[in-house]
C-alpha cells in the first residue's frame, strides 16, 4: 500500500470518489461490529414505528467510512487526528453513497492535512465534515 | 430556568470503562464490515513499518470500545443517574425517538492493543424545542471524554442527538385538505397567474423604460408609462426575508409554515413559501430555486427550494 508524504499533498487536491453500495447487510453488519444494538439499525418494523422509512446506517459507521476513505488515500503511515461530521439525509438500504473529498488546508506544525469530506446518496448529502490526518515527512516512506 | 437548561454542565455518564481492552478480533470485525484494508489495523509488521509500536485500532472505532452492548440496550438500562433522569424528562415530553446528527472527534493518540478505554459524558446544551423534518424535538449536545488506563485523555468527542416525537406514520389516512385561499385576480395581475398555470414565472416590464416591477400594477412607478410586457424570470434568487407562521392556522397549510420574501436574480421580490427545508435551517441570503406547486386544478403557485451554493453556477 502506497502512501503520501506531507510535501506531496497540495491544497485543492481532490481525492478519488468512493462509491459505497448501501446493502442491508452492510448497515446491520457495521452497526453490530461497533456494538450498536439500537433497533433502528437492524429492525425494519421498529424503525418505521420510530418515524423512519426503513433501517438506517448508524453514525459510528459514517465515521468509520470517512476514516477508511481518507486513510485509503493518505496511506498506512497517516495518523487520523480529527473526524468532525454532520449527518443530513439517512443512508437507507438499496441506495449508494459516494464519498468525495478535497484538501482544504495544510498545517506545517505536525504536518497535518485537512480534508473536507462529503457523502451523497440518492436523497442528498448524508454526511458533510472534515477529517484531519498527520502525514509523514519527506523520505519517511 | 427550564428543567432542560438545568442540565447544562451536568455529568450524565460518570467515568465508565469499556468491557473489553482494545483487541485484534474486534478490530477485525470492524475493519471487515467497513471494508477497510489498512494493514496497520491487523498486521503487526506492517504497523511497525510505519513507525508504530505495533497494531493500532482505527481512530473512528474509539467510541465502539465503550458501547454498552446488546444486553444493556435491550434492558434499556442507562449508564448513569444523570442519563436516567434526562431520559425520563425527554420521555415525559414525548421525545421517544432518537437520531445522532453530529460527531466531532479529536484524537489525542492512537489506541494500541491492550489499551483500556473509559468514557465520561457531560451535557453541553439542550436546545429549545425545534421543528425538524423528522418531527418536533430537542438537540442534546454532550461532550464525551475518552481516557486510557492511566487516566490520560485519548480522544474528545462533541456529540449531538436529536430527541424527537416521531411524526404519525404516513399510512394514516388524513382528512382531505382545504383548498388554498384564492388569490384576488384582476385585470392588472391576471397575466401573472395565467403564466404560473403554464409553469412560467414572469415579471412585468415597462415598455417605456424597461424597469421590472412586482407585484403587477397598471403603471410604471419609475417613468409613469402604462405600456408594459412581461419578461421570463430565471427562477433563481435568494431569501430576502422570512417569517415562520405558527398561528393562526388555516386548514390548507402545513405548519410551521415558512413565508418568505424571495429576491429574484432579476431584482424584483415576491412573497412565496419555501419547501424542502426546516424553519430553523432557513437563513437570510440563502440561495433558492423555483419549483411549481400545483395546489389544485385551478391554482398553480411558485414556491422556492434552497439550493447549495455550488449548484448556483
Amino acid at each position: 500500500m502506497n502512501g503520501r508524504t506531507y510535501d506531496e499533498v497540495s491544497v485543492g487536491e481532490e481525492l478519488p470518489a468512493l462509491p459505497i453500495p448501501l446493502t442491508r447487510t452492510l448497515i446491520v453488519a457495521t452497526a453490530i461490529a461497533g456494538r450498536d444494538y439500537q433497533d433502528v439499525h437492524h429492525d425494519p418494523g421498529l424503525a418505521v414505528e420510530r418515524g423512519s422509512k426503513d433501517v438506517f446506517m448508524n453514525i459510528l459507521t459514517t465515521n468509520g467510512l470517512v476514516d477508511r476513505y481518507v486513510t485509503e488515500w493518505a496511506g498506512p503511515s497517516a495518523v487520523v487526528t480529527a473526524i468532525k461530521i454532520r449527518l443530513g439525509v439517512p443512508n437507507y438500504p438499496g441506495d449508494t453513497m459516494t464519498l468525495t473529498g478535497t484538501v482544504t488546508a495544510k498545517h506545517d506544525e505536525g504536518r497535518r492535512v485537512e480534508i473536507a469530506v462529503r457523502g451523497e446518496n440518492g436523497l442528498g448529502a448524508h454526511v458533510t465534515g472534515t477529517a484531519v490526518v498527520r502525514l509523514p515527512g519527506k523520505g519517511a516512506i | 430556568m427550564s428543567a432542560y437548561e438545568d442540565f447544562a454542565g451536568r455529568e450524565i455518564v460518570p467515568l465508565r470503562e469499556g468491557p473489553d481492552p482494545v483487541n485484534v478480533p474486534m478490530i477485525r470485525h470492524w475493519a471487515e464490515a467497513m471494508g477497510d484494508r489498512n494493514p496497520v489495523y491487523l498486521d503487526d509488521a506492517a504497523a511497525r513499518a510505519t513507525g508504530r509500536p505495533g497494531i493500532v485500532a482505527p481512530a473512528s472505532m474509539t467510541q465502539a470500545w465503550t458501547m454498552r452492548g446488546y444486553a444493556a440496550t435491550v434492558e434499556g438500562s442507562s449508564a448513569g443517574a444523570g442519563a436516567r433522569e434526562l431520559n425520563a424528562l425527554l420521555e415525559k415530553d414525548g421525545y421517544t425517538s432518537v437520531v445522532a446528527t453530529d460527531s466531532e472527534f479529536e484524537f489525542h493518540r492512537e489506541l494500541v492493543v491492550g489499551d483500556r478505554v473509559s468514557v465520561r459524558e457531560v451535557v453541553e446544551s439542550i436546545s429549545p424545542e425545534k421543528a425538524t423534518a423528522l418531527g418536533v424535538g430537542r438537540f442534546v449536545t454532550t461532550v464525551r471524554t475518552y481516557t486510557d488506563q492511566d487516566g490520560e485523555v485519548v480522544a474528545v468527542q462533541r456529540w449531538r442527538l436529536l430527541r424527537f416525537r416521531p411524526k404519525a406514520p404516513s399510512t394514516e389516512k388524513r382528512e382531505p385538505k382545504a383548498p388554498r385561499p384564492r388569490p384576488a385576480i384582476n385585470r392588472d395581475n391576471a397575466f401573472w397567474f395565467e403564466a404560473a398555470r403554464e409553469h412560467r414565472l414572469v415579471i412585468q416590464r415597462c415598455s417605456g423604460c424597461a424597469t421590472l416591477r412586482h407585484p403587477p400594477g397598471p403603471c410604471c412607478p419609475h417613468c409613469g408609462s402604462f405600456e408594459w410586457d412581461a419578461a421570463e424570470a430565471s427562477g433563481r434568487g435568494h431569501v430576502y426575508s422570512f417569517v415562520v407562521n405558527h398561528h393562526p392556522r388555516h386548514p390548507a397549510f402545513e405548519y410551521p409554515l415558512i413565508v418568505a420574501v424571495v429576491e429574484l436574480d432579476e431584482g424584483t421580490r415576491l412573497i412565496t413559501n419555501l419547501v424542502g427545508v426546516a424553519p430553523e435551517e432557513v437563513e437570510i441570503g440563502m440561495p433558492v430555486a423555483l419549483e411549481w406547486l400545483d395546489a389544485d386544478p385551478d391554482l398553480t403557485l411558485p414556491v422556492f427550494r434552497p439550493v447549495a451554493q455550488e449548484e448556483q453556477d
